[in-house]
This record gives structure tokens, sequence and C-alpha cells, in this order.
């Protein structure tokens, strides 16, 4: 009792004292930490808004005189003249490769959560384990038969095959999010609809895909933001120009010696921007899902 | 009855196909790299001809496989430390609360949404020292802006490694007492790393103040107003209330943040490549450029294995010990 009197007078005095010096301080450091780290961002949009002409190191840090999208122009389309590849078609290509492998590993990874959470059989959770640990490994050290199996699956070098590599190396994290979150769903639930007769299938068609729609969303944005931002994957299966993800082409963009800086940053603004996008719009489920990578969040 | 039964071995059905997918492509493909390090396979043709440990013996006379793996304990070093005390710095004040804190919270947190490749970018202008030429550039003409010219530095061009030299008096001294081993560039700090990290940690230390955050709102404000009542001090309380009960999530970050800085690979290849004298060159890079550009497969794979291995002296005890925790519960 005594304890909470005193947090009352103390409350009370803070508010009596009004702004403290403290919490101006609080406040600078705050803004000026925003400001560190939107400075890429600035330097990205003046830059990718300026005209040639204006495009020197010296001035890089001036404001654009008007708002030109010369440099997104030639970053989307590309100059054919002076051999420069656009990365429209390499967008395309990510969105083709993002949607289906964010489907195939959110569906297997559904599956896999709640046979492990809801039917365990001896050795599930040392499956889970051995599954888990596939997320964390580098992927160096499967390259190699990765890049002959595909080639003998005759996928090497094509969409569908980056596609089936991402649905595979997703599995492990689909599968901990769905089953962390079916863990949470009473298993005196499940029982009754057993002993009324329901299936395991109809179990989780009646019971767990309806209230599942959470788990989806953080699966789908994970696993979207992470096939999108791929690089390695991309560079090593897929070797022409014309099928690679926007990762690998804005990579070759950034490195050729011909392609004007201002469009290597107007490159990266279309690169980041539909996983900006989804960071933007559903950002409360983008942190659930960081949570989740945290294993016990 | 039947129905359990059947249940049963439907269940085992569904979950087969993601089991073999992962016992192959991850079990099987490990130790087929396993197998191939062990091999003569340095060409486009496949040589099976097993050599033992002998490419694993090779690589610690490469002077670049030990620079880059200096490079990967001063990258990780560095970076967890950035991480975890930029993050730990960022929850606490928007913990304050704060007028505009999701704002606040989204500005920490969107550059996780973005891909090391566009943060890679963005950074090599950001952090390119300029030229003789063209005067100062990026981060270093804005110091000169804000006449701070001090800060100038080569960044990522830096090819400068300190470490002790054998022939300083210190260097001698270590020689004497049988640690002569240490004073050699392997065992040093490459000056060109703080680049990557900078761009790392702008990438990743909103994930480590949204963890934090999240920890700092599960301690409930009594316990903070005890300690006040009985005379603590701010830094007392962060210090023996708060630290040790952020303690498991400081752990969790650490074998996050701790794997992605081991296996860092796109963030170099997009910034800065191997660097001059291959200071900012690191394991996977090294890995990478050995086997799919010098087709060096066996060489490779024993660079993969060793990667592999790092990472699993990290991991495994925490998968451990969270598999241990849920048994309890």
């Amino acid at each position: 009792m005594s304890a909470t009197a005193a947090t009352q007078t103390t409350t009370a005095a803070r508010k009596r004292a009004g702004i403290r010096p403290q919490r101006i301080l609080v406040y600078v450091t705050l803004v000026l930490a925003a400001a560190a780290f939107l400075l890429p961002v600035y330097l990205l949009l003046i830059t990718g808004m300026k005209s040639f002409a204006e495009v020197s190191l010296a001035t890089m840090w001036n404001l654009p005189s008007g708002i030109h999208f010369d440099s997104f122009q030639k970053a989307w389309f590309g100059q054919e003249s002076a051999g420069i590849r656009g990365l429209n078609s390499n967008f395309w290509n990510s969105i083709l490769l993002a949607i289906p492998a964010t489907i195939g590993s959110a569906l297997l990874g559904s599956v896999n959560g709640y046979v492990l959470s809801k039917w365990k059989f001896r050795g599930a959770d040392l499956l889970f384990t051995l599954m888990l640990f596939g997320m964390f490994i580098p992927y160096q050290s499967i390259l190699i038969p990765l890049v002959q199996a595909l080639q003998r699956m005759g996928l090497y070098g094509t969409l569908p095959g980056l596609i089936f590599v991402h649905i595979v190396y997703g599995i492990p994290i689909t599968t901990l999010i769905f089953r962390n979150y079916y863990a949470a769903i009473p298993t005196e639930l499940i029982e009754a609809s057993k002993i009324d007769g329901a299936s395991l299938l109809g179990i989780y068609r009646h019971i767990l895909v309806p209230i599942s729609m959470p788990a989806f969303v953080v699966v789908a944005i994970w696993q979207f933001t992470s096939v999108w931002n791929d690089f390695l994957f991309g560079v090593i299966v897929t070797s022409r120009p014309n099928v690679q993800p926007i990762t690998v082409a804005l990579n070759n963009m950034a490195g050729s010696y011909i392609v004007e800086w201002n469009v290597q940053m107007a490159g990266s603004l279309l690169a980041a921007l539909p996983t900006l996008l989804v960071y933007i719009l559903l950002g409360r489920y983008f942190m659930r899902g960081l949570l989740a990578g945290s294993l016990k969040g | 009855m039947r129905q359990v039964s059947r249940d049963r071995l439907i269940s085992l059905l569904l979950i087969a196909p993601s089991a073999i997918l992962i016992a192959v492509f991850v079990y099987g493909f490990i130790a087929f790299t396993g197998f191939a390090s062990m091999t003569k396979w340095a060409s486009l043709t496949p040589d099976f001809t097993f050599v033992g440990l002998q490419n694993y013996a090779r690589l610690f006379t490469v002077d670049r496989f030990l620079i880059s793996m200096r490079n990967t304990v001063n990258f990780t070093v560095l970076f967890l430390a950035a991480c975890l005390i930029l993050g730990l710095i960022l929850a606490l004040l928007l913990d304050q609360k704060v007028k505009g804190e999701a704002i606040f919270r989204s500005i920490f947190l969107f550059p996780m949404a973005i891909s090391f490749i566009v943060t890679g970018v963005v950074w090599r202008w950001l952090l390119n020292p300029g030229t003789l030429q063209t005067g100062s550039s990026g981060i270093n003409l804005l110091f000169e802006k804000l006449g701070l010219p001090f800060l100038r530095s080569k960044w990522f061009t830096d090819p400068t490694v300190i470490y002790i030299h054998p022939d300083t008096g210190f260097g001698q001294f270590l020689n004497n007492i049988g640690l002569g081993w240490i004073t050699t560039p392997y065992i040093g700090f490459s000056v060109a790393i703080i680049s990557l990290v900078i761009a790392a940690t702008w990438q990743m230390s909103g994930y480590t103040m949204a963890m934090y955050l999240a920890g700092l709102r599960g301690i409930p404000d009594e316990l903070r107003e005890a300690a006040r009542v009985d005379g603590a001090n701010e830094f007392q309380i962060l210090r023996y209330i708060l630290l040790p009960l952020l303690r498991p999530i400081t752990l969790s970050a650490v074998i996050i943040l701790g794997h992605i800085s081991l296996k860092i690979f796109d963030l170099v290849v997009s910034m800065t490549g191997p660097g001059p004298a291959f200071a900012t060159d690191v394991p996977a890079f090294f890995m990478w450029d050995t086997t799919f550009r010098g087709n060096n497969f066996a060489q490779g794979a024993a660079i993969a294995i060793i990667l592999l291995i790092m990472v699993a002296v990290l991991v495994i005890p925490y998968l451990r010990y969270t598999n241990r925790q849920e048994a309890e519960l």
C-alpha cells in the first residue's frame, strides 16, 4: 500500500515540475538519431530527382533545381545505345519470383506447424529443431550441390528453379511462425473436435485455417521481404540478365562504370520500393515477424 | 480408434515432403559439401580424389583466408556492440513516454525492410571519400560543410591494419613472454571494416531497438518506482534492474545478429568488394570468389564448412537452450 502511495506522489511531483531539461535531452537525441537514420533516404531522393546536368559529387548535398524523373526513367528503361540495361524486366522477375515463393512456403509452413504442434508424434520436437537449424546455416555450405542438383533437374538458370529454392529454404521460418501460432490455440478445442469425430484435415480446414489469417499475413510479409531482398540465391541460380531478380540487376548496374550514380540511386529506390510499401502499410505485422524470427519473440 | 490411426498416417504424410526436402537440401547438401571439401575438385570437371583435410590445412596458410577471418571477427564484434548499445539507447529513450513514439519507431526500423544490396549501393556513395581531383564527397563533404573537417576519413578505401608489430618494444616484450604469435596483422584490426559496420548498423539496429522496447514494456513500472523509493538513481535502476531482466533479449539478439554477421555477404558485394589488400574481405565472399569465379570447388567447400562450423558453434547451444525451456513450460 505504501509503495503505491509513494508512486502516486512521485508521479504527481513530476507532473508539477513541468518540462524538465531531461525531457528536452530525450527529444533532442531522438530527433538527431532520426535525422541520421533518414540521411541516406534524403540523399537517395534528392539525387534521384536531379537532372543529369546537376549531378556532381561536389554538389551532392544540394537540393535539386526542380523535380526531374530522367534518372528514374533511365534506371527503369535503360539506354540501349549506351548498353545500359533497365531494371524493369528484373522488377517483374522479382514479382513473379516473390509471390509464388511466398505462397508455396506459407502453405508448407502452415501444414507443418499444424502437425508439429497439434499432432505431435515421437521425434516431432527433434524434427522441428532439425528444421530450424536450416534457417541459420550459411547458404554457402549448400550452394555447390544446389547448383549441381538444379542442373540435373533442368531448373538451373530459370525462374521456377529460383522459386523452388526459396520455397525449400523458406520452410524453417514459416514452420516456426505457424507452429508458435498454433501452439497458442487450446488443445482442448482440438480434442473436443476429435471426440466429435472431426478428422485431422477437417479440424485444419474448419478450425485452424479460419483463425490463421494473422499468421498468414506475418509469414507472407516476412517471406515476401526476404525473397525480394535476397541476392545470394539469385546471383548463383540465375546467370542470364533477363531472368535475374532486381537485387542482382541493381548490383550489376552499380558495379558498371558507365552508369551515372544518380541512375544507381534511382535504381536503388525502385528496388527498395515494394518492401518499403509493405512495411509502411503493414508495419505492425512486419514487427511481429521480426520478433518471431528470434524464436521465442 | 481407426479414425485416429488414419489421421496419424495423414499427419505423417503431410509433414513428409518438407522433412524430405530439408533432409536432402540442408543435411544431404551439407554432407556433400563436406565431402567435396576433402577432394581435389579444383576445376569445372569434378575430381573426387580423396585428400583428407589437406584443403583445410592449406587454407590456414593462405593470406587472404586469414585476413578474411580476421575481418569477420572485427566486423562481428563491432557490429554486435554497435547494434546492442544503439538499440538499447533508442529503446530506453522511446520508453520515456515520448510524443510521436510510433513515428520514431518506424524511422529506426524501416531500414530492416530494405535489401542489403540497396543499403550497400547507397552507403558506398555516402562513404565515398572522394578524390584529390574532385575533392571530398559524401559524408566527408558533409563534415566539411558542418565545419568538422577533422572527421573526414578514407572509410572503406583505407588499407590500414592496426596490430602489434613484432619490431616494437611491446612486440619484443610479447615475444619474450611467449606471446610472439599475436604480433601479426592477422590478429589486428582492419580500419576499413568500420564502414561496413556503419552501414550494417544503420540497417539492423532498429531490430535490437524493437526487441529491447518489447522487453522494457514487459517490465512492470512498480519495480522501477519501488527502486526509486529505495533511493536508486536512474543509472542504478538500469544497471541492477533493467539490464538483468533484459538478459534473455540480449542473448537472442546476439545469436540472431551474430549469425547474420558471420554470414555477411550481400553488403560486402555491393558496398566494397574485397577492398584494398582485402581490407573488407570476408569468408562468405572469399568462398563465392573461390568457387564460382575461380572454379576451385574443393577449396570453396572447405571455406563453406568452416563458416558453417562457426555459425553452428553459435546457434546450436541456443537451439538446445530454447528447446529445453519449452519442455519445461
